[in-house]
């Protein structure tokens, strides 16, 4: 799957956008194909307020649960409101109705370091 | 040490299977999917790889009287040609491994055992042998396929000419299929109809490609297999079943022959019936939100502890997630609510009958 332009990514495999004030969070697309079939989603609370490398929700499939954990950290102002009823929706669309998480008032600086797309293409690929 | 592979791995790698470490075998995990995998063995026929899978040959004049000292359950009362489910237990009653025995006649049988536990029921059975009989690990030599669905019958049929309903369920033929000897077992581990195959080691390629190439055949991995047994309430060594849990409080009484003569762990046994369990295996379904793993603990309206879960997952069949748990006896009804404690937030189960789900 071809990565989006612009994204950065954890070494966990978390993606992060900012989208003006905001900063949209997800999985990657190696990610969710390692996890398997998504069958549950443990979103957070709306208003927490979350530091870098916390965990910031849970994704289950049938074998696993596994933290997500915030790539920069912030306050949460929005969860993906679809991913309760569909979680597979990470596995079909893992950058875009995929999405987790959206955070406000984020560190900026923390985005520093981040790996860039082609940073990340390679990291997963020299696996 | 590396991985052990079976003859069947290239087969996987082709189909695009994700290969995963399981009891020192490098085995699929699943192809396309655990849930479209599940659903299919539920709806129309699914193939499993179980060559890790453990053989060992039992043969000699006392064979039987091994076979029924070294296990809980009663050989004599099964015919040449059936199979019987059955357990090594150990001086205190627990699971040393739970097993399916073959019997080919008095003096022959063939049983399968968990990949996890091969080498140590070998051992186990070789120390306590004590009668006139060989006993022999032959895993090397065998391959094992499972065919499992409401569809199996028609698929078997096609591949291989041969009719499912021709044995009972539970009993075994063994027939000559591409000039291989092979042993066709009415068994499973799904809760669906089927069979299983015992194949010489090195014709494995020819069955799997004779029934995978059936368009009604979908090939499933170890990750649907556990999704499937789990709601068809079979235990899983290691989770229901343990070395420290015996058959008594794993429901198992049914193949325990405490009336048939001395076995190993039947004294311990006896006492355990006298003096009651202290614990039993129950079923749950998640009421509240998530889903619960083997390990949560569990927690009686009062709040006090009361027990484990043994398995628990969410599986396609059930729209919320199942399980079972081990929990002391008389604290959780069926229809009553208890709680579990799943990373540090309370969630509401429900106690429900087993099995979860009755195909066959």
């Amino acid at each position: 799957m071809e990565i989006p332009e612009g994204l950065k990514f954890t070494k966990e495999h978390e993606w992060v956008r900012i989208e003006g004030d905001t900063a949209v969070v997800g999985i990657s697309h190696f990610a969710q194909d390692e996890l398997g079939e998504l069958v549950y989603f443990e979103p957070p609370e709306v208003g927490n307020v979350i530091e870098k490398g916390a965990s910031l929700c849970v994704v289950e499939s049938t074998k696993a649960a596994s933290d997500v954990y915030a790539p920069i950290g912030g306050a949460i102002v929005e969860v993906n409101p679809d991913l309760g009823e569909s979680p597979s929706l990470v596995n079909e669309s893992p950058y875009n109705t995929g999405w987790m998480v959206k955070l406000s008032s984020v560190n900026k600086e923390e985005l520093g370091e981040l790996l860039s797309v082609e940073e990340y293409r390679d990291f997963t690929t020299k696996g | 040490m590396s991985l052990k592979r079976t003859p069947l791995f290239d087969a996987h790698v082709a189909l695009g299977a994700k290969m995963v470490p399981f009891a020192g075998w490098e085995m699929p995990v699943q192809y396309e999917g655990i849930l479209s995998e599940h659903i299919a063995v539920r709806n129309g026929a699914g193939l499993f790889d179980v060559s890790h899978m453990g053989q060992i040959e039992v043969k000699g004049l006392e064979a039987e009287q091994a076979i029924n000292y070294l296990t809980c359950n009663d050989v004599s009362l099964i015919e040449d040609g059936r199979a019987q489910y059955s357990a090594f237990l150990n001086e205190n009653g627990g699971i040393v491994d739970d097993l399916i025995v073959h019997r080919n006649s008095p003096n022959n049988y063939l049983l399968c055992v968990n990949a996890s536990n091969l080498e140590k029921d070998y051992q186990w059975l070789i120390k306590n042998n004590k009668f006139d009989a060989e006993i022999k690990n032959s895993s090397d030599d065998y391959a094992q396929l499972a065919l499992q669905g409401p569809g199996a019958a028609k698929a078997l049929s096609e591949a291989l000419g041969f009719e499912l309903s021709s044995i009972k369920r539970f009993a075994f033929s063994e027939s000559v299929f591409f000039d291989e000897k092979v042993l066709i077992a009415r068994t499973g581990y799904t809760g669906e109809d089927g069979c299983e195959l015992y194949i010489p080691e090195a014709a494995a390629t020819k069955f799997w490609d004779a029934l995978v190439s059936l368009e009604s055949v979908v090939p499933c991995g170890l990750g649907a297999r556990d999704t499937l047994r789990l709601e068809a309430c079979y235990p899983l060594h290691g989770h229901e079943i343990s070395d420290s849990i015996n058959p008594l409080e794993a429901k198992l009484n049914w193949i325990v022959r405490l009336g048939s003569g001395d076995f190993i762990g039947r004294e311990a046994l006896l006492q355990i019936k006298e003096s009651g369990i202290s614990r039993k295996l129950i079923g749950f379904k998640v009421e509240g939100r998530g889903i619960v793993r083997d390990g949560a603990e569990l927690f009686d309206e009062a709040g006090d502890l009361i027990g484990f879960v043994t398995s628990g997952t969410k599986t396609p069949s059930f729209e919320k997630p199942i399980g079972m748990a081990l929990v002391a006896k008389g604290s959780a009804k069926v229809g009553s609510n208890i709680t579990a404690r799943v990373r540090g937030r309370d969630v509401q189960l429900l106690v429900i009958k087993l099995p979860h789900y009755k195909g066959i």
